[in-house]
């Protein structure tokens, strides 16, 4: 399932909207940090043409982790169900999904906190479904930091280096070297002997960053590790972890719920839900492309209509035939067309492939957002025009801007606004249920 | 992982024991000794004897309500009126209070003998300014403020626990939705304070009922409550037998009524800080 | 209102400490009477420490309460680990109820629980004087072990559950995650319990008085003993001797916790 969306067709690039991925990412990187910015979208490209090719990747090619259909059951509830994923060298991964997709659970198995009911976990080439944590060559960032609080920070960030002493014949000296270089990577130098707690979030957070890198590990395994700082701290961090993982090398696997904080950092882009992978693929191929209707409304905000391929590079919904870019369908197979709010151009009602009338516009600051009905399906549509609600409008969409989808068992749950409200909407803003994974994962353990 | 929580588990296992041979064994052995004549021969005497002890039983349960009764009405507006003291002044009372709690009991009975007693300090502290010298130790008041004197802490901690962690905003809600400061109170605080009151009666209650050393000081030789029976039975190994029956019976009542009260607050708060 | 509940605090407080002042004063009294205080003395304290019971007694409380307090801090914290660890809800609320029973129970039931468990197996054993030390000690640990269970648990709950995951993911084995972090999690409500359960054995009279033989008397004991016979004034000493040193106790701990959450919180 994951595999087709890794093979990228050689036209796709062509076509991306630019607009789409800066728009994600000019936030992040533009003004800080341009140089790497750049240096990422290069490798976005090279590291395409490198999966394409190796589609039956073997164990050598830069595989790290290989995670073989694991399954996994909490009180008899299925929390991962039949998960293979490949996660290579140098590779920024994202495991990202709502709350209680099973994306923790997938961290936690990796890490060794956890042990799979079926399936293997391979690092290296090695099955490690049982080896201890302590014995995995990787370290992780935890979602809370959980530094130690009876340390200070030179101490919380030695504690690994002090444990693995005699083995590797470390001397107090390579250790506080180690140590000082690795606080000068976070930016914390000069905080050596501060206490832990009385530090701020984003500062926790960096010890806690440095405490797992000390170690160079082959691969960083971080939980949500933003979720707790606010949004502009957050909107830093990303942009240091992106620079941290660049210069260090690490394979970083990286969970979130926030598909922003996902874009604009990934290599690769994981889509979770209900316990399965939804979709693998870069950042640009998951926004674009979606698998299916849980990703496109994951992922943005899209319009998800019902449609029927009548034939190649021809789809025909609401009430219209439209001219697409898509092909290899069977004849007026229904799928469904998905439609980005930006993608659509209001236009006079004699030049509209299709008329709607506006029920409610809120002004968004850069863009209005209005929702036009059109035979009772409600559009999210964003354009820069204000136009007065109950207006009748036309509606023009670009053959590019129409991306056509198998139906799936998420047809018809997702992308229409005919409900929407901000509140609403939690499925594309799970913050607001965030604890619920968190009671779920240590459901287990503190009954 | 698994191997890890197994160790952790492993580390229960000598308190477990511990409770077995100590905790449960015990309290078979009461139920044993109840059962059983001196030979060890199963007979149900023993709680046939108990009839003779009725007018105890009774009292003690009245003396104990009394008393607990009196705890309430002093502790909750006690306990009240510190929650509300500013935070500085609050921890300053909370100490005091918990000093008595600390202080053996024998010592507070004791004292409060000391100035009780004819030819006490009270007595001779009325008699210098002209009133004349009367009898407090050896009646029933006596023992039943001995009573109150001795776990009046008891019930004021877990009350003042509870409205402690209340939020202020509560009864700020009943104010804003149109109740008085009564009606909020009886409203709002009072529900919501349960847990405390039922804690604390149940820790003010099961000591009166038991007590004997505050009947033998307080009471002068005249009063004999429930503790005092039992006391006296284990003086001598030929009544332990008739002793553990009236324990018996003694620790059913005090369990059944601390489950029904209990039962009335959902919230079980298995908090260790209520004593320290 | 605020001057109502503020002589309301008072008065209370007033008779609540009344007694006990006047027993400290009057320890000081030269004359017998409880009523009248002649002149300041150290009569009854020098009386008291004449008699070499008092120090047999001294030492023989102390040497309960500290072995009573460190078997019931081991037992207890390994107790608390435990039942942390364990999963099945039932199990769980199993132990705790049954830990808890000493603390439920009066102490007078619990007093001759135990004695009667002494004395059966004393027979079995066709021991005489079975009460003795060691059954003092056996219920003093009981009695002590639902205190440091109860304070040691509300640490692990506190504690931030990813800490020993944190601590093995970095390198260490689950027993050195154990000492080396999660051991200073819980180690403030290791010495509260152990600190508590001390006390408490100090202080206890009634259930050692039913657990103790005649070859081991405690203070506790000796005072009940003392105000058994006719009352002299040396028992007042010894009543504000060990209201002092209680006092003591409480501010150290006071002290000592308040130091542990102001390092908790730097």
């Amino acid at each position: 399932m994951e595999r087709r969306s890794i093979t990228v067709n050689s036209d796709f690039y062509c076509k991306i909207p630019l607009k789409v991925f800066f728009s994600f990412s000019k936030n992040v990187f533009v003004e800080k940090t341009s140089p790497s910015f750049i240096f990422m979208f290069d490798k976005e490209f090279g590291m395409n043409k490198n999966k394409s090719t190796d589609a039956a990747s073997a164990h050598g090619d830069g595989t790290v982790i290989r995670i073989k259909s694991i399954s996994k059951e909490f009180n008899g509830e299925q929390v991962l169900s039949e998960i293979s994923l490949d996660i290579h060298d140098n590779e920024f991964v994202t495991l990202l999904g709502p709350s209680g997709c099973g994306k923790t659970t997938m961290l936690r198995i990796i890490a060794g906190f956890e042990t799979p009911d079926k399936g293997d976990v391979y690092f290296g080439g090695q099955r490690i479904n049982d080896l201890p944590p302590y014995k995995r060559e990787l370290n992780t960032v935890f979602q809370k930091y959980a530094l130690f609080p009876h340390l200070n920070v030179y101490e919380n960030v030695a504690f690994g280096l002090r444990l693995r002493k005699k083995q590797d014949k470390l001397t107090e000296r390579e250790i506080a070297d180690r140590v000082k270089e690795t606080l000068s990577l976070v930016n914390l130098s000069g905080f050596e002997r501060r206490n832990v707690e009385r530090l701020s979030g984003g500062q926790q957070q960096r010890v806690a960053i440095a405490r797992a890198l000390v170690n160079h590990p082959k691969v960083l395994l971080l939980d949500e590790p933003l979720s707790a700082l606010d949004l502009k701290l957050r909107k830093d961090m990303q942009a240091e972890l992106k620079n941290i993982q660049l210069k260090t090398g690490i394979t970083f696997i990286f969970v979130t719920h926030d598909q922003e904080e996902a874009l604009s950092m990934s290599d690769t882009v994981v889509v979770m839900a209900e316990g399965r992978i939804q979709q693998v693929g870069t950042p640009t191929d998951i926004y674009n492309e979606p698998i299916n209707a849980f990703v496109a409304d994951f992922i943005g905000e899209s319009n998800i209509i019902d449609g029927v391929m009548l034939e190649d590079f021809s789809v025909r919904f609401a009430g219209h035939t439209f001219v697409c870019v898509d092909k290899g369908f069977k004849k007026n197979q229904r799928v469904d067309v998905v439609v980005r709010p930006e993608d659509v151009d209001v236009v006079a009602v004699d030049k509209g492939m299709v008329v709607g009338t506006v029920t409610s516009v809120v002004f968004k600051g850069v863009h209005y957002e209005m929702i036009v009905d059109i035979d009772n399906f409600k559009w999210m549509i964003q354009t820069t025009d204000y136009v007065s609600p109950g207006a009748t409008v036309g509606l023009y969409i670009e053959p590019d801007a129409i991306h056509i989808m198998e139906r799936s068992e998420y047809s018809g749950r997702f992308g229409d606004y005919s409900s929407f409200s901000d509140e609403l909407d939690r499925l594309s803003n799970p913050d607001e249920e965030d604890g619920d994974e968190d009671g779920k994962d240590s459901s287990d353990d503190n009954q | 992982m698994k191997q890890r929580s197994f160790m952790a588990r492993i580390c229960a296992s000598p308190h477990i024991v511990w409770a077995i041979i100590f905790i449960v064994a015990p309290l078979l052995f009461v139920a044993y000794y109840a059962f059983t004549d001196q030979n060890g021969r199963f007979t149900f005497s023993n709680i046939a004897e108990l009839s003779a002890h009725w007018e105890t039983f009774l009292l003690s349960v009245c003396f104990s309500l009394i008393a607990t009764a009196i705890c309430l009405l002093i502790g909750y507006p006690l306990a009240y009126a510190i929650s509300k003291a500013p935070a500085k002044r609050r921890s300053m009372l909370i100490t005091l209070l918990m000093i008595p709690m600390w202080m053996n009991l024998l010592i507070r009975t004791y004292s409060l003998m000391a100035i009780l007693d004819d030819g006490g300090f009270l007595n001779s502290l009325l008699g210098s300014i002209g009133i004349p010298e009367f009898h407090i130790v050896g009646t029933s008041g006596a023992v039943i403020f001995g009573m109150v004197y001795d776990f009046l802490p008891y019930m004021v901690m877990p009350i003042h626990s509870v409205l402690t962690k209340m939020d202020d905003r509560l009864s700020e809600a009943a104010f804003d939705l149109g109740c008085n400061r009564l009606e909020a109170l009886l409203k709002v605080t009072l529900p919501m304070s349960l847990p405390g009151i039922i804690s604390g009666v149940t820790m003010v209650f099961v000591p009166s009922i038991s007590t004997f050393y505050i009947s033998q000081k307080l009471g002068g030789g005249t009063i004999f409550l429930i503790g005092d029976t039992i006391e006296m039975q284990f003086q001598n190994p030929a009544t332990y037998n008739v002793g553990a029956a009236i324990s018996l019976v003694m620790m059913i009542l005090i369990l059944i009524s601390v489950a029904v009260m209990n039962h009335f607050s959902e919230d079980s708060d298995d908090d260790g800080g209520i004593i320290l | 209102m605020k001057t109502l509940s503020k002589v309301f605090i008072a008065l209370v407080f007033v008779i609540m400490y009344a007694p006990l002042a006047v027993l400290i004063l009057f320890s000081f009294n030269s004359s017998k009477s409880t009523g009248v205080f002649s002149e300041f003395s150290f009569r009854w304290y020098a009386e008291l420490f004449s008699s070499p019971e008092t120090f047999l007694a001294l030492r023989n409380t102390l040497i309960l309460a500290a072995s009573s307090a460190a078997i019931a801090t081991v037992i207890g914290t390994g107790a608390a680990i435990g039942i942390n660890a364990m999963k099945n809800k039932y199990v769980k609320g199993a132990i705790s109820s049954v830990t808890n029973i000493p603390m439920m129970n009066p102490d007078i039931v619990t007093g001759i629980s135990m004695m009667l468990l002494f004395v059966f197996i004393g027979g079995l054993l066709s021991v005489t004087e079975v009460l003795s030390f060691w059954t003092m000690l056996i219920a003093h640990v009981t009695f002590n072990l639902p205190y440091v269970i109860l304070s040691v648990m509300p640490k692990f709950r506190q504690m931030d559950k990813h800490l020993p995951e944190a601590a093995m993911d970095l390198g260490c084995t689950p027993l050195q995650a154990f000492f080396k972090v999660e051991l200073h999690s819980i180690l403030p409500g290791i010495i509260t319990g152990a600190v508590m359960a001390f006390t408490l054995s100090l202080d206890d009279f009634v259930i050692s008085y039913f657990t103790a033989g005649s070859s081991f008397q405690t203070l506790p004991l000796m005072i009940y003993s003392m105000t058994k016979k006719e009352v002299t004034p040396d028992m007042y000493a010894l009543s504000t001797i060990i209201i002092v040193t209680i006092l003591a106790l409480l501010i150290l701990s006071n002290v000592l916790g308040a130091k542990g959450d102001k390092k908790a919180t730097r």
